[in-house]
């Protein structure tokens, strides 16, 4: 005799794997955050002189904002960061343009950027303070070193990872190699270069700071550090709120600048 | 023009790929190269079009080209290789911008190109906001702007669905019987060849060799049609006939490569 079976419904399976974002949600937490942290300072559970609270680091920056030093450390930082950045990127993208284009290069370059990628480019600040004194070059050369390497890999991979039937279809239509160049590797290996260079601002703001504390008066790292010997540990924290705001910024500029040349993608 | 195709080999490193091929296109004429996988097909194209170089042989023009071909050999390639950052237009004109027109020249040239493809309405869309056969209709355009001598079309229609497939054949039928361009036409689809084509040179399994010419004697506007289908049955009995073992032997060659 067979079973007489009660039909049931076939049960969902499919879900979860699919996590959203919310900026409600992340909005509130941080605010939650940050009244936990004032309530702490403010119940003394934790002492003010190790960590201050939200309202006195917002006090002090809103100090060192009317005084002018504010200006006066960010604007030095700015200008070895920029200049880094620049000269680094620039000199990244032409030899990882070359790396990736020619024999030549790429045999003496690739084994060299390998060998030179993985050394912490801030160790070697002693010795450019050494060759090049103790002024804005070693710092702006220490950057720019930082920033090269991480930019020469992400160019050479990104124009090598350009899908080779587009390059043949240039060459079927007898497009000289300068315009397959301008008009097809460089923009094909657009999408790696930014993300590079996304990469080599994280490690150009790291290398700012550590440089500006090694041997720099001036500087949003000279500041922080000298504010850190003083324990005036909300001038510390401060200098370091300046510092997550200029990553900040230079990542909301990255994902714009994104945006606007990769809409295609 | 007549192309005449002379490959005595081809060789990859050690891997020995075409051989002894011998193949005259007359002027105005669609031949299809059809054979098994990895027989050689794409490359022979690769040669005929100057992208490849034989080990030993060569390929020769006879006759003057067609007046104004800005590109005498042109591929439609397989998976459209249009630059996805460009406009259709853009990419259109891409073949164009390295030959010293002016802008109103260009322009005029893109606007034929997209008018006779039926893409006008499509100038300013991206790559990615094209379905598969609105893609290939862009590669044709682009294929089609130049003017060239001889179209190499590396299996134009194999990324595309049944549909689109047949749809696109109709397309392309009608600007061949339009402007004649002598066309090389590689493919895996039996059905594509005898739709389209003059003759049908059916290739060996690795190293390729001509096994045979077998011509399709039917008009092409004519084949559509059901009185000719008995005839393109039996046809494409014979051309399967030719490479069913074949390309039994090269799909087991391929898996266990």
């Amino acid at each position: 005799m067979r079973d007489v079976i009660a039909a049931r419904a076939v049960p969902f399976r499919g879900g979860g794997f699919l996590p959203r974002t919310s900026r409600a949600t992340a909005f509130l937490a941080f605010i939650a955050l940050l009244a936990v942290w004032q309530a702490a300072v403010s119940l003394r559970w934790i002492s003010p002189v190790f960590l201050p609270s939200p309202y006195e680091i917002g006090r002090a920056l809103l100090e060192l904002a009317t005084s002018g030093a504010l200006w006066e450390h960010l604007s030095v930082s700015l200008v070895r960061i920029a200049s880094g950045w620049v000269l680094g990127t620039a000199c990244g993208l032409a030899a990882g343009t070359a790396m990736a284009l020619f024999s030549l290069a790429r045999s003496v370059g690739l084994p060299m950027v390998s060998a030179l990628f993985p050394i912490p480019k801030i160790a070697l600040l002693p010795l450019l303070i050494l060759w090049l004194g103790i002024g804005e070059i070693s710092k702006v050369t220490t950057i720019a070193l930082g920033v090269f390497f991480p930019t020469v890999i992400a160019v050479y991979s990104g124009i090598d990872s350009v899908p080779r039937n587009l390059i043949r279809m240039a060459q079927s239509f007898d497009v000289p190699f300068r315009d397959i160049v301008r008009k097809i590797a460089l923009p094909g290996a657009l999408p790696s270069i930014l993300s590079g260079m996304r990469v080599s601002a994280s490690i150009a703001l790291l290398l700012l700071v550590s440089a500006e504390m090694i041997g720099a008066e001036r500087g949003i790292g000279a500041f922080v550090l000298q504010a850190g010997n003083l324990m005036q540990t909300d001038q510390l924290m401060a200098g370091v709120t300046v510092l997550s705001a200029l990553g900040l910024t230079i990542g909301t500029v990255l994902s714009w600048v994104e945006r606007k040349l990769l809409a295609w993608r | 023009m007549r192309l005449s195709i002379e490959i005595r080999s081809h060789a990859f490193d050690e891997l020995q790929v075409l051989e002894g091929i011998a193949l005259d296109v007359e002027d105005g004429e669609i031949v299809a190269v059809i054979g098994p996988s990895g027989c050689g097909k794409s490359t022979l194209l690769g040669i005929v079009g100057g992208l490849i170089r034989p080990t030993d042989g060569s390929v020769t023009t006879h006759g003057v080209l067609p007046a104004g071909t800005l590109n005498p050999f042109t591929f439609v390639f397989q998976d459209f290789a249009l630059l996805p950052w460009r406009s259709v237009a853009d990419n259109v004109a891409f073949p164009l911008e390295h030959h010293g027109l002016s802008r109103a020249e260009r322009d005029g040239l893109v606007r034929d190109a997209l008018a006779r493809t039926g893409l006008s309405d499509f100038a300013r869309a991206i790559p990615k906001q094209l379905s598969g056969g609105m893609r290939q209709r862009v590669g044709i355009a682009r294929a089609l702007v130049v003017r060239p001598a001889l179209l190499l079309m590396d299996e134009p229609l194999s990324a595309l669905d049944a549909q689109t497939r047949e749809l696109l054949m109709e397309d392309f039928l009608a600007l061949w019987l339009r402007d004649r361009v002598t066309a090389l036409y590689v493919t895996h689809n039996l059905d594509e060849a005898l739709r389209l084509a003059d003759r049908v040179v059916v290739l060996s399994r690795r190293p390729g060799r001509i096994k045979r010419i077998v011509p399709i004697a039917i008009p092409q506007r004519e084949r559509a049609g059901g009185s000719a289908a008995a005839t393109l049955s039996g046809l494409r009995e014979e051309l399967w006939s030719l490479i069913r073992d074949e390309a039994a032997v090269a799909d087991r060659e391929m898996v266990h490569a």
